[in-house]
């Protein structure tokens, strides 16, 4: 029986070309046709005792969703999915499964893991194309109120949770679009807006308010909404560039990858000039990094015209941060890796706009504090990359707008907020915390997962008082 | 949605003043607090210091020029009317207080809208306050009486001397420099050649000099370090460590660069907007 099942390979996922996507901001991955979602849930063994589901941060009953598509029973699939996860479509494209729950699976052992992503994808797109989905019935108010901080994937999670609940929900966002990271930072092309806005859009029927353009700590405080909310949590990610502090970085042409992204995805300076908000467009393009978000800083260059897009990254190839598919993906587009490689200067013209890095090869000299073998520059390797755009994609760091603003919100000593890892409770009375801003950028996935934690502990102390 | 209550032309019709139904803004909004605002879907967002807030009526003023085509297009709103987003109070408020010496509020061309408020701050906070301000010529100069008001003294000066004094801001801050009054503190907003003309000549006398800074921004939250400028040789971010910064310590030929990023897209969005507008007329 499993001899015969290994015989069917993992399923390819329709694509679109590398020389046509290069050039369109449309999905790339197509998403399995209903045969093809089929056959590859024919693949999974359907273990007793999953190893796949330990592997998901959010308990997802993986055998039995797939289960289901086997069967062809699409719609208990995705109501499978719904028991633990409110935004199936989103984590079906973004979630970094090959270090989750398709690294466990069985199969794995002896060849390729059960599309477990692909298969989520599939359910969630198929109940997308259903129209509008079932409203589940809604419990009699508590009367309760609670207000969310942030519109990323905790607060939506948090919000969902609560208000299935009874509680009344407020989710206060900076931007004047909800969603988080899922609108401003994550490409079109890797996930398209329309989802994120049915996920919103689904909150709002089920009663949740969004109030937009609230900059908590300066439009109102965390006191002032704690005055009129029973609970506040916050979720408000990591919103902090991080530059290389290296001479001419603040030449023209030199974006945070939160200010590339911000212009192209929430400002839609891609459709410049239907769109009023400008980006400058790069022939040459570097981009420094090799996480997601260096992907995606890169992939959209491409597409907004660039010829050459390389990606400077100071360590090697094995220690990429990114998921795996969008590092295949850059290169089947083209991109150019100079890894162990890091900017030591930006030179620029008279007009001040960027027009070359200078760069330092690097080699892998002892492990540091994370494991990983530290890059030390090779002295008198320097070089010159010519450029006119340079996107800084190295990480984030925690915003000091809220934390600064409220009294008796404990910061560890990187600005991020100390939580109860097993309540989401901060060290103030009333206020807990989830995501990005408690664990410094992760993933999509885990800010739910926090999320969830933290909504159980809201909605036990809104009823039993503790 | 955030609705225009009042509007008017100012300088031949080249600024705009509309006071804007915000009530969450107007109970919080601080001298030197700023907003961002965005017309509609489509808007880019602009940041615009508060010229004034009435958090009874539950109204905020802002006072903008007719530059490019964002500003073209608020032009178009009117009372009414409304814009799809505003956001804030933004950025720190101004650090007001007593001084011993005098007080200079310097404001050039639409500048005269960001240092109102301040100046008004600094004279109920009992200080002794001389406004300087200034446009190239009589018609474009904006806020005269409001200033009259919110200060002590008030000269007024234009580049071609078609009204008060013949010539710029900085002349006249120079005789006050020059005066036998010693002088506390200096507040200047205006093109940035004027706020780094201001700043050189208050350095050897070692006079503080505040200088409110307009830079290119997104989010407004410290979020995209876009709006970036080198002050003390160290990076910070104008909309929340500024928008006022220590003008002897700030790199204005930096910060010039950095505002002219996108003069070529500005230039083909407005030649866009204009050619749109005409077919609008047409029709
Ligand atoms: C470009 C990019 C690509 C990524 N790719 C992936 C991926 O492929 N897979 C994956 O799993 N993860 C990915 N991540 C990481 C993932 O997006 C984040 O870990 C996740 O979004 C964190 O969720 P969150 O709810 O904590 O915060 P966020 O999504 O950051 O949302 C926080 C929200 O709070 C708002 N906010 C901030 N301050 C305030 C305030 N003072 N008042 C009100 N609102 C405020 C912000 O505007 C924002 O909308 C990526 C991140 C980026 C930037
Ligand atoms: S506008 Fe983005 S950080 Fe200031």
């Amino acid at each position: 029986m499993g001899d015969k099942k290994d015989r069917i390979p993992r399923q390819p996922m329709p694509e679109q070309p590398p020389e046509q996507r290069r050039r369109n901001f449309d999905e790339v991955p197509l998403g399995y046709p209903p045969e093809i979602a089929q056959r590859e849930a024919g693949r999974c063994l359907q273990c007793k005792n999953p190893a796949c589901v330990s592997g998901c941060p959010v308990g997802i009953d993986i055998p039995r969703f797939i289960r289901h598509i086997r069967e062809g029973d699409f719609t208990k699939a995705i109501a499978t999915l719904k028991e633990k996860t409110a935004l199936p479509a989103v984590c079906g494209r973004v979630c970094p499964q090959e270090v989750q729950c398709e690294q466990r699976c069985v199969l794995a052992k002896s060849g390729e893991a059960v599309a477990i992503g692909r298969l989520e994808r599939f359910a969630a797109d198929i109940d997308r194309a259903h129209g509008s989905p079932l409203l589940p019935e809604l419990p009699k108010p508590t009367g309760k109120s609670v207000g969310i901080v942030g519109s990323g994937p905790a607060g939506l999670t948090v919000a969902g949770d609560l208000i299935l609940k009874g509680h009344a929900v407020t989710v206060y966002e900076a931007f004047h679009k909800a969603g988080g990271v899922l609108v401003y930072g994550i490409p079109e092309f890797r996930l398209p807006k329309a989802i994120v806005q049915e996920e919103v859009g689904y909150l709002e029927k089920l009663g949740v308010c969004f109030e937009l353009n609230a900059v908590i700590g300066r439009t109102e405080t965390v006191d002032e909404l704690l005055a009129r909310h029973d609970a506040v949590f916050i979720a408000v990610g990591a919103g902090l560039p991080t530059f290389l502090g290296v001479p001419g970085e603040n030449l023209i042409g030199i974006y945070s990858a939160n200010e590339y992204l911000t212009r192209s995805n929430l400002m839609k300076a891609y459709l410049f000039p239907q769109y009023d908000t400008p980006i400058v467009r790069g022939t040459n393009v570097v981009v420094v990094g090799a996480g997601n978000v260096a992907m995606d800083a890169a992939r959209t260059a491409l597409r907004l015209g660039a010829e050459r897009v390389t990606i400077v990254y100071r360590r090697s190839r094995n220690e990429m941060p990114a998921r795996a598919e969008e590092i295949h993906h850059a290169e089947e587009e083209g991109i150019v890796f100079e890894l162990l490689t890091a900017p030591v200067r930006f030179l620029g013209d008279t007009a001040g706009r960027v027009n070359a890095v200078e760069c330092i090869r690097m080699r892998l000299g002892e492990p540091d504090e994370s494991g990983r073998r530290r890059p030390v520059p090779i002295e008198g390797s320097n070089f010159h990359i010519e450029t006119d755009m340079v996107v800084i994609a190295v990480g984030a760091g925690a915003n000091p707008l809220i934390t600064s603003t409220t009294p008796g919100l404990a910061v560890n000593k990187r600005g991020y907020i100390i939580v109860d890892p097993q309540t989401g409770k901060t060290r103030k009375p009333r206020v807990w915390a989830g995501g990005d801003i408690v664990t410094g950028q992760a993933t999509v996935i885990l800010a739910m997962g926090a999320g969830r934690i933290a909504a159980t502990s809201i909605h036990q102390y809104l009823t039993l008082g503790w | 949605m955030y609705e225009i209550v009042y509007r008017q032309e100012m300088a031949q019709g080249t600024v705009v003043l509309n006071v804007i139904k915000a009530p969450k803004i107007a109970a919080k909004a601080q001298p030197g607090q700023f907003v961002i605002v965005k017309a509609n879907e489509t808007g880019e967002r602009i940041p615009l210091t508060m010229a004034d807030t009435d958090p009874e009526a539950g109204t905020i003023t802002i006072i903008y020029q007719v530059v490019g085509k964002s500003t073209a297009l608020f032009k178009t709103l009117q009372v009414g009317d409304a814009y799809q987003d505003v956001l804030g109070p933004l950025g720190k408020p101004t650090h007001i207080e007593r001084y011993a010496g005098i007080v200079i509020c310097i404001g050039g061309g639409t500048g005269v809208a960001v240092v109102h408020p301040i100046t008004r701050a600094f004279k109920n906070a009992g200080n002794h306050v001389v406004a300087i301000i200034g446009a190239r010529t009589k018609d474009l100069l904006i806020l005269e009486d409001k200033m009259l008001d919110a200060s002590h003294e008030l000269q007024v000066c234009t580049d071609d001397g078609s009204y008060g004094h013949h010539g710029f801001v900085t002349d006249v801050l120079q005789q006050y420099l020059n005066g036998s009054r010693p002088v506390s503190m200096v507040v200047a907003a205006g093109p940035v050649p004027m706020m780094k003309r201001v700043a050189a000549m208050t350095k050897p006398h070692s006079i503080p000099t505040m200088v409110s800074l307009n830079a290119i921004m997104i989010d407004g939250t410290g979020m995209c370090g876009g709006c970036r400028v080198s002050v003390d040789g160290t990076n910070r971010f104008t909309c929340v460590d500024g928008p006022e910064f220590d003008g002897h310590q700030v790199d204005f030929d930096g910060l010039m660069q950095r505002l002219s990023a996108y003069r070529q897209q500005e230039q083909q969005a407005m030649e866009l907007f204009a050619h749109e507008c005409k077919l609008r007329n047409l029709t």
